[in-house]
């Protein structure tokens, strides 16, 4: 049952071969049974998740189920849900129950879905290790030493070691792609207003955009089915018809599944700076597409070098502001003992946020000062850009571009942890996909040792479904996506 | 002792007149209990998100048409980013480089002389919560409370260009763009309930000097009175500052309406960074040019033209004109009331709304909207003055019998007291001749040359017909009589 995909659980649901009740019972005991060893989620509610489940159940027995009807999902826990404490892996909301529904929990309710459970994360979705959360670290279930990656750690190691059949992220600067490049699953992140952010905790509001992140593609497209669409509670959404992600999957091509597709290989994704081990992976990756019938062409993205720093201008900027609504007053954490209004504000938010989230602030109120503001936020908006700019110049050129998700595997706990650049520099192949609001994929493509790596496919505005099936015909090919973790088979 | 000149510039929160917030659904009724008029955008909830009311939009763009404003095509919402217990997100989303409206200009009549304020800019923003303090009717227990009802209501901030050289002018524009927000209907005006709230910068200079003076800024007066009261004093304490050689500090105070001062709140070294950026959860406000026509067409006459139509077309007075178009009330009442009494009664009209309207609604504290009679009674009474049907003392009974409600319209009350004028001769000579019969002495006194006794026999004979001979004719018989 947990090698399933999302489509053959859907069947087995559907032909009474298991119930939801008995679905989603599975999962709790296997999330009891292992989530120790990995700190995978943060707030299972065993009661709520079952009563979910005999209402899909009833819907299924009158034949009313769609295709996630009855199957669990884990909800990255930055969505509010009503009635689930929902923490954005931060001390100033661990005592904060969702009044209301985010839209992607609501749209995931509306499809009958179940939530199992609220997954750890980076605090605040700031992180690439999840080792930010105040919940603590979440391990690798291909290597307990191992970071997840982050921020979705909790969404991807819940998946790797399926104590989820899938789960949703969000994905600002890779917190998708990333974790699951770490964690051998296939992660999308959708094109900018694409999903909509209603009741997502915000961490750089023109940056963050909510995805998927299961085992395979075609999981994915499913998942992404459900999640997508226009919001009007969002103003960022974007007012376009619906589409159905998996009708390249399901399509069926003459001849080859990839023919006239071309890729294009950015000279800055595949220099000096990767894994040897990871780019012979990639290298490999690349006459496999050949074989599907892909044709490959150089391109360059000249200014690709300089994202990661426009990135840790603009994201910090929107989260200094984003952040100041957590002030102790109205609800969270606020510190027991203070002088004076501003006593009491310092206090809850100097004990309420992490290093990393303090980190940010500081750095977000910096660049935003009168004097700096020109120099560093309008700079790196200028050179968003820019960068926007060499994605268009090289999709005149290809249909999609690939490269590694993340130049190396996974890192042990603590390695990086003290050192924020290289930290962040973990991201260099994913964040300029945010900074121009086009759609990335990761899927896996083979292991370094025991450690899996992924590889990134970017497309062009609102070319999800296409980029899906790229990855689906690899993963037919090559189905990486579908070896489990030693430890968790059982 | 130098001259000084006083400068004076205003901006002025102006609480738009929607139903819902400007980026969420909650109503914006005043009086709501506390925090239940808030929903979870006003709240700022974890995850929430801010959607744009177009209403406030429209009214924006009303106000830009009526001030021959420049309607932005583009413009941009900023987040104004700190901490206070009433501003639940960290921030307030405002415009900052690129508002909504631009420019136009508001005319005001400063004494007798009229005069023209440019404006810089207006711009659309949310309004914060209130802060709650322990009062003597209210307790919270030691704490102070946050009442959110007001958190997200629409403002459109309108700043003038220093142009005001009086408390007198600031006040005329003041009142000026009162009227207008008024007449476009885009706000209700309520100033005790904070819908209209200015903010004075003032400055003095000596006489001649072209560069300003440190200028510091009145928050918050939400009276004509003390906007007056706030600025004369802080221009003399000014004054009297500079001539003892004294500095003046860049500043915001605000004025304390029981001694009549003001006081600083805080000097520019304490000034907020506010950290504006361009808010990213809400994309550039695009207007396009189609929607800008379709809400000018729907714009009522603006009262510079009113005022101009008034001049024109009724002959009426400058003065006159700028009193009948002061508000919108005012002039709809006007302006129903010549249609009543015909247009040839304009003037007649204006005089009795300026006249004895304006003074009965003066002694019962009221405003126009509430008069005790309608505009078409008062047009229908004006009628028959002009058409000599009634005298004008008569007409003064009327009209106090139609304020007492004692009949539904003039010609009914005439009709039923029977005082219609008296231009039959024969009955009028009748009386004539009983007055003249009872009133000898008074004949001998103006065949002796006292012309004085005429007026009184006059008087004699009006009463006698309980005022309603025509005074003209009464005149006239009387001479031919004693002739």
């Amino acid at each position: 049952m947990i090698s399933s995909s999302l489509q053959q659980l859907a069947e087995a649901l559907g032909s009474k071969a298991i119930s939801s009740v008995e679905l989603t019972q599975l999962y709790l005991d296997r999330i009891a049974r292992h989530d120790a060893r990995l700190n995978a989620y943060i707030t299972i509610d065993a009661e709520a998740s079952l009563s979910q489940a005999r209402l899909a159940d009833q819907r299924l027995a009158r034949g009313e189920g769609g295709p996630l009807t009855g199957i669990p999902i884990a909800q990255k826990d930055i969505f509010c849900a009503k009635g689930w404490r929902t923490t954005c892996a931060s001390r100033i909301l661990d005592n904060f129950v969702s009044p209301y529904d985010a839209t992607v929990i609501q749209r995931f309710a509306d499809a009958g879905a179940v939530l199992l459970g609220k997954t750890n994360m980076d605090e605040f979705a700031m992180g690439s290790s999840n080792e930010t959360s105040y919940y603590g670290p979440v391990r690798n279930p291909w290597d307990l030493d191992c970071v997840p990656g982050g921020s979705s750690g909790g969404s991807a190691a819940a998946v790797a070691a399926r104590l989820t059949p899938a789960a949703t992220g969000t994905d600002t600067g890779g917190s998708i792609r990333q974790p699951a490049a770490l964690c051998n699953l296939t992660g999308i992140k959708p094109t900018y207003g694409v999903v909509s952010r209603w009741g997502m905790i915000a961490f750089a509001s023109s940056l963050d955009q909510a995805g998927a992140l299961a085992p395979s593609a075609a999981d994915c497209a499913r998942l992404l089915n459900v999640m997508a669409g226009f919001d009007e509670r969002d103003s960022t959404s974007i007012d376009r018809p619906a589409e159905d992600y998996c009708r390249e999957i399901d399509s069926r091509p003459n001849g080859l599944p990839l023919a006239g597709l071309k890729i294009g290989l950015p000279k800055q994704f595949l220099g000096e700076g990767n894994d040897p081990q990871v780019m012979q992976l990639i290298e490999a990756a690349i006459a496999d597409y050949e074989q599907l019938g892909a044709e490959f062409v150089d391109v360059s993205l000249p200014n690709m070098g300089l994202s990661v720093a426009a990135y840790y201008v603009i994201a910090p900027a929107e989260a200094s502001s984003n952040l100041a609504r957590f002030d102790g007053v109205r609800y969270g954490y606020r510190a027991p003992d203070y002088r004076d209004l501003n006593d009491m504000y310092r206090r809850s938010r100097a004990q309420g946020f992490g290093a990393e989230v303090k980190r940010r602030i500081l750095i977000g109120t910096y660049v935003l000062s009168h004097g700096y503001y020109d120099a560093y936020y309008l700079q790196a908006q200028r050179i968003r850009r820019l960068i926007a700019n060499d994605f268009s110049e090289a999709f005149r050129h290809c249909d999609l571009l690939l490269g590694p998700t993340i130049p190396s595997p996974a890192f042990k706990l603590g390695d990086k942890a003290a050192d924020p650049v290289q930290m962040y520099l973990s991201d260099i192949y994913t964040i300029a996909v945010n900074l121009a609001g086009l759609p990335g994929v990761s899927t896996p493509c083979g292991f370094v040792g025991k450690l899996p790596a992924g590889l990134q496919l970017i497309g062009n505005y609102f070319s999800e479904a296409r980029l899906l099936n790229a990855a689906h015909r690899y993963q037919q090919v090559k189905p990486w996506h579908l070896q489990l973790p030693p430890g968790f088979a059982e | 002792m130098n001259a000084w000149e006083v400068v004076i510039g205003i901006e002025t929160h102006v609480q738009l007149a929607t139903r819902a917030k400007i980026f969420s659904a909650s109503p914006i009724a005043f009086g709501a209990e506390a925090n239940l008029q808030a929903n979870a955008i006003d709240i700022a909830l974890p995850g929430v998100l801010p959607v744009l009311n177009r209403t406030a939009v429209e009214f924006a763009i009303r106000f830009g048409l009526a001030a021959g404003s420049e309607i932005a095509t583009r413009s941009v919402f900023a987040r104004k980013n700190y901490f206070y217990p009433d501003l639940p997100k960290g921030y307030q989303i405002s415009q900052y480089e690129w508002p909504v409206v631009v420019g136009g200009e508001l005319t005001i009549q400063a004494g007798q002389e009229s005069k023209v304020i440019r404006l810089t800019r207006a711009h659309l923003e949310e309004d914060a919560g209130k802060s709650l303090h322990e009062t003597a009717g209210h307790s919270l227990r030691g704490k102070s409370g946050i009442d959110l009802n007001r958190a997200g209501t629409p403002l459109l901030e309108i700043v003038s260009e220093p142009d005001m050289r009086s408390s007198a002018e600031a006040v005329a524009y003041a009142r000026a763009l009162h009227a207008l927000v008024r007449w476009i209907g885009i706000c209700d005006g309520n100033m005790q309930e904070g819908s209209f709230r200015c903010d004075a910068n003032v400055s003095v200079r000596p006489a001649g000097q072209t560069a300003f003076g440190t200028r510091r800024e009145i928050k918050n007066l939400n009276s004509f009175r003390f906007l007056q009261q706030a600025i004369d004093y802080e221009v003399q304490w000014r004054i009297a500052t500079l001539e003892d050689g004294g500095h003046i500090e860049q500043a915001t105070v605000l004025f304390d309406p029981d001694n009549g001062e003001t006081r600083a709140m805080r000097s520019k070294e304490d000034a907020h960074d506010y950290r504006y950026f361009p808010d990213p959860d809400l994309l550039p406000l695009f207007i396009e040019r189609d929607w800008v026509e379709q809400v000018h067409a729907a714009l009522p006459e603006l009262p510079a033209a009113n005022r101009q139509r008034l001049l024109a077309e009724y002959g009426l007075s400058a003065h006159d004109a700028a009193v009948l178009t002061s508000s919108l009330e005012i002039a709809t009442y006007y302006e129903a009331t010549v249609n009543a009494a015909g247009k040839a009664n304009a003037k007649l009209c204006a005089n009795w709304v300026m006249g004895d309207l304006a003074a009965r609604l003066n002694r019962e504290g009221r405003e126009i909207d509430a008069a005790p009679l309608s505009a078409s009674q008062l047009g229908n009474l004006l009628a028959r003055i002009a058409d000599g049907t009634i005298s004008t003392p008569v007409a003064r009974q009327v009209f106090d019998a139609l304020c007492a409600g004692d009949g539904t319209s003039a010609d009914e009350i005439i009709a039923s007291r029977g005082l219609r004028q008296i231009s039959d001769s024969d009955a009028l000579a009748k009386i004539v001749d009983q007055v003249l019969s009872a009133n000898m002495a008074m004949v001998d006194e103006f065949r002796a040359g006292k012309e004085k006794a005429l007026n009184a026999l006059v008087g004699q004979v009006m009463k006698a017909s309980k005022g309603r001979a025509n005074p003209q004719q009464v005149n006239e018989l009387l001479r031919n009589k004693l002739g």
